[in-house]
């Protein structure tokens, strides 16, 4: 008999409905990926026991792991759909959407989330214009190799997805955006807003809420340094803290 | 008009963030629509560089040679003047993207790094890493959410573009949209519209381009009287990885450092292709160029290729793929130097290309055409300004390496004030009916396509349209199967109008979005058929066997295809290329 894969995948129409499950048997091609199978479903939307369904929604853009849509849960683990080789997955494969973020439908969440924190703690250069002004500031390879790393965050919000610090309660930030704050302090024109950075990330929600259980690092398919960057902002937000504690 | 001028911009790459910066940066208000949030635009995949002369290296390298090695790579077919400028700034743009905070390598003394790039003998790419795309995507994306944050800026994301609204004089007043979640479709009023949309790879299928880059927008306008230039010219990737989603991009330095292509001797040879002997494998570009061997130019790799698969029939396992192969070489020279790009075949392929030999097969990777524009990246429909791949001025017949992201930003910097200046000037609309009229249009569009019940699945005739246009319309092009392929492309049109979706739903429905891209897709598509089959000359990125030359004589000029809506089919015009500056010489590299 010719090989096939099984997915099931937990389905919801929309942000109200209950989910359900669906059963999938696609015929197997060698290089498939889940993102390769849900276009093989989009194709011929039938599930396993013959029933016509929908094509399944899910967020995808540059298949090559760069662009952050494709996050979703893998067989229970945060990934992205377009890295995932079904040769390296145990079948059935098991299809969810992320349990931290509103469902938008299937396997598409609401992650806008990621964006308005960045928005708050003001993650980015402030220039004084795009006229010219002649060069950046200069920077040695080792200030570069250190910030690159940083920059490569490509705002999944895998990190977030896993954190047990991470929930509506909290609001806790989470490591992507306390992990921004650090590429941005450390940049000789980006750490003008330091101080600002540093107070977005004081008092409910900020970077107190971390209990520096891990998880967000061993996650991250970028292996962005997350517990470094926590607890370097961690320790500038302290001695931010008591320095204003002591000039009011 | 107000004070403030109002501009919609419609795509938030690097091209659409550039325009939205300046337009906010001289006080206009934007609104910026994409089908994606933007920091997960298509620009994020460019690893390589950018491009600027700005001569860090000694090498006497000059802004004027950056410019004639892109009028030269292109082929001539570009008009020169807003080359020249773009050349001209690109030094200026490498700066202001450095003081934006994007990490470029640097050298030693802390100053920007360059390295070579095809096309050109002198150091000229600025690069971040293998990510330089993602790295200047984000630092444009930072400072539009800087404006977004002073209110300057706002952004509907998860919107698709539709149509222009056009008034009764044909003037562009603003655009039809849809939200992606909700399906509503409604108009947004503006002073001018920028047209920033990307590429269209999904035209061929599979591409190295991203999801959406659809071309749907792009070929919406041209059926709604915009100018689509050059389309026939498209440019392909020798060696792309093929995937079941998509093709990915596998670096031309895999063959720099010894990589050697090949296919089994025998066709639908099955054995793993270790246990293949010597003797039985045809290293067919060491036997066609032994000069060159497997380095030759990317056009003559790319044809080759071609013609080992299609015309003798030896693609690995029937299919369209022939080895890269790099096991011959010791593991730890290719861990030293090529390790960043044999971890991507790794991750998407499963296997270790230090013990396999990896497949390859060239990729459909840029469009140089696009909307006709002129200097100012205004199109012949007042209102509406285009920037980015989704245009067509920068690139002439071919694009070299590296200068994309350059023509992106440079065109959305002049797009963004020319808009702005447009708008300040702009007569009021005669009346405001025609908003109305193009929603409800729209909404019968959508109307249309859920209630037909015909028995055609859209993404079944989107696999169709883009084995057909990759096997005619990319690397070798002959007439009868160029004149053929526009009749298939008919013929998909027609069964179009039999599709039967299979998803009816009104909330995040896909299905009904992707029919209409895939409409748009198959318009624009007989663009590039048939400007293909016009074109008998060899030139840049299209080739023909039957016309191997270029004829100045005859072909220096720009193909511009307009929709005959009568007709529901291209119609063409000629336009000379501006050569004022440099006059064409021979291509011979
Ligand atoms: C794998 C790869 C590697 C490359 N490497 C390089 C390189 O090293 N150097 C180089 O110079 N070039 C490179 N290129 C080319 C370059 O990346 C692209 O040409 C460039 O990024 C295009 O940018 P853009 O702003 O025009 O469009 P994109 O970045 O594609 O953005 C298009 C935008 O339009 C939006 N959009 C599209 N349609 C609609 C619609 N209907 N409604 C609303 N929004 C819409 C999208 O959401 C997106 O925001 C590479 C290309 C590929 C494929
Ligand atoms: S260290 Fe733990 S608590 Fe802190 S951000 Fe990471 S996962 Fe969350
Ligand atoms: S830090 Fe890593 S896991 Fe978190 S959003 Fe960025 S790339 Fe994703
Ligand atoms: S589709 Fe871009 S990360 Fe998967």
């Amino acid at each position: 008999m010719a090989k096939s894969v099984i997915i099931k995948i937990k389905r919801q129409a929309d942000p109200k409905a209950s989910s359900h499950w669906e059963e999938f048997e696609l015929p197997y091609k060698p290089g498939m990926n889940v993102i390769s199978c849900l276009m093989d479903i989009a194709a011929d939307p039938v599930t396993r026991d013959g029933k016509k369904t929908t094509p399944i929604t899910y967020d995808s853009n540059c298949l090559e792991e760069v662009c952050g849509s494709c996050a979703m849960l893998i067989n229970g683990r945060a990934r992205m759909a377009c890295s995932a080789l079904v040769d390296q997955l145990e079948q059935p494969i098991k299809l969810e959407p992320f349990s931290k973020f509103p469902v938008v439908r299937d396997l598409a969440t609401d992650r806008s989330v990621i964006f308005e924190n960045l928005k708050a703690v003001k993650a980015w250069v402030p220039i004084d214009g795009t006229y010219d002004l002649g060069s950046g500031p200069r920077m040695t390879a080792e200030e570069q190799e250190a910030a690159y790393p940083l920059s490569r965050c490509i705002s999944c919000c895998c990190c977030m997805e896993v954190c047990p610090q991470f929930n509506q309660d909290t609001g806790f930030v989470g490591a992507a955006t306390i992990s921004q704050v650090r590429l941005f302090n450390t940049h000789p024109t980006g750490a003008a807003l330091k101080r600002e950075r540093l107070a977005a990330l004081m008092g409910d929600g900020g970077i107190q809420e971390c209990g520096y259980a891990q998880n967000c690092v061993e996650i991250c398919p970028k292996d962005i340094p997350l517990t470094k960057s926590i607890s370097e902002v961690g320790g500038a937000v302290m001695k931010q803290a008591i320095g204003d504690l002591f000039r009011k | 008009m107000a004070s403030n001028p109002k501009i919609i911009v419609i795509g938030g790459g690097l091209a659409g963030l550039s325009a939205v910066i300046k337009i906010a940066e001289m006080g206009g208000e934007v609104d910026l629509f994409s089908i994606v949030p933007v920091k997960r635009s298509h620009s994020v995949c460019a690893q390589g560089g950018i491009n600027a002369a700005k001569n860090l290296k000694g090498e006497g390298d000059s802004t004027w040679k950056h410019f004639d090695d892109s009028i030269y790579g292109g082929d001539f077919l570009a008009n020169q003047p807003p080359v020249k400028a773009m050349c001209d700034a690109a030094p200026g743009i490498i700066d202001l993207l450095d003081r934006m905070g994007v990490p470029f390598n640097r050298t030693p003394e802390g100053l920007l790094d360059f390295r070579r790039f095809g096309g050109t003998l002198y150091n000229r790419t600025a690069f971040a890493g293998a990510t330089t795309g993602q790295q200047l995507l984000y630092a444009l994306d930072e400072q539009v959410r800087r404006y977004e944050a002073e209110g300057k800026v706002k952004k509907f994301e998860h919107w698709e573009f539709l149509s222009a609204v056009l008034d009764g004089n044909r003037v562009c007043r603003g655009i039809c949209a849809m939200d992606l979640r909700s399906m509503e479709v409604r108009t947004f009023p503006a002073d001018a519209i920028i047209i920033c949309t990307g590429g269209i790879g999904a035209i061929f299928g599979k591409s190295t381009n991203s999801v959406v880059c659809t071309g749907s927008a792009q070929s919406a306008l041209y059926q709604q009287g915009c100018y689509y230039a050059n389309g026939e010219f498209i440019q392909v990737h020798p060696t792309s990885i093929p995937g079941e989603d998509k093709l990915r991009l596998m670096s031309e330095s895999a063959r720099g450092e010894g990589g050697r292509v090949w296919v089994p001797k025998a066709p639908g040879d099955k054995r793993d292709p270790k246990s293949i002997p010597q003797s039985e494998r045809w290293y067919f570009l060491e036997e066609w160029y032994p000069k060159y061997g497997n380095l030759v130019p990317r056009d003559v790799a790319t044809r080759a290729i071609f013609k080992v698969v299609y015309e003798h029939n030896l693609g690995i396992d029937g299919k369209p793929m022939v080895y890269l192969d790099l096991t011959h070489i010791d593991r730890k020279i290719l861990d030293r130097k090529l390790e960043g790009i044999l971890e991507i075949y790794e991750k998407f392929v499963g296997d270790d290309p230090r013990d396999t030999p990896m497949k390859i097969f060239p990729g459909m990777h840029y469009t140089m055409g696009g909307l006709w524009v002129d200097f100012n990246q205004a199109t012949n429909i007042p209102g509406i300004y285009s920037a980015g791949e989704c245009e067509y001025q920068y690139h002439g017949a071919n694009r070299l390496g590296a200068n994309s992201l350059v023509s992106c930003i440079f065109g959305g910097f002049v797009a963004g004030p020319a808009a702005v200046q447009y708008a300040c000037n702009v007569a009021a609309a005669p009346s405001n009916g025609h908003f109305d009229a193009q929603r409800k249009h729209e909404e019968e569009n959508n109307g249309m396509l859920m209630r037909s019940l015909g028995d055609e699945n859209p993404f079944k005739l989107w696999r169709e349209l883009g084995e057909l246009m990759t096997k005619n319309c990319t690397v070798i092009r002959y007439n009868k199967p160029l004149q053929e392929t526009d009749g298939k492309l008919v013929e998909l049109l027609e069964r179009f109008r039999r599709i039967n979706l299979s998803d009816r739903s009104q909330w995040a429905n896909t299905t009904v979005v992707f029919a209409r891209q895939l409409y748009n897709m198959l318009q624009l598509s007989r663009v590039i058929a048939q400007g293909a089959a016009m074109r008998d000359e060899s030139r840049g990125a299209h080739y023909k066997p039957d016309f191997p030359d270029r004829d100045d004589k005859n072909w220096l000029k720009t193909t511009k295809a307009y929709f005959a809506p009568d007709a529901d089919e291209p119609k063409f015009e000629f336009e000379p290329v501006d050569i004022s500056l440099i006059p064409p010489r021979a291509r011979k590299y």
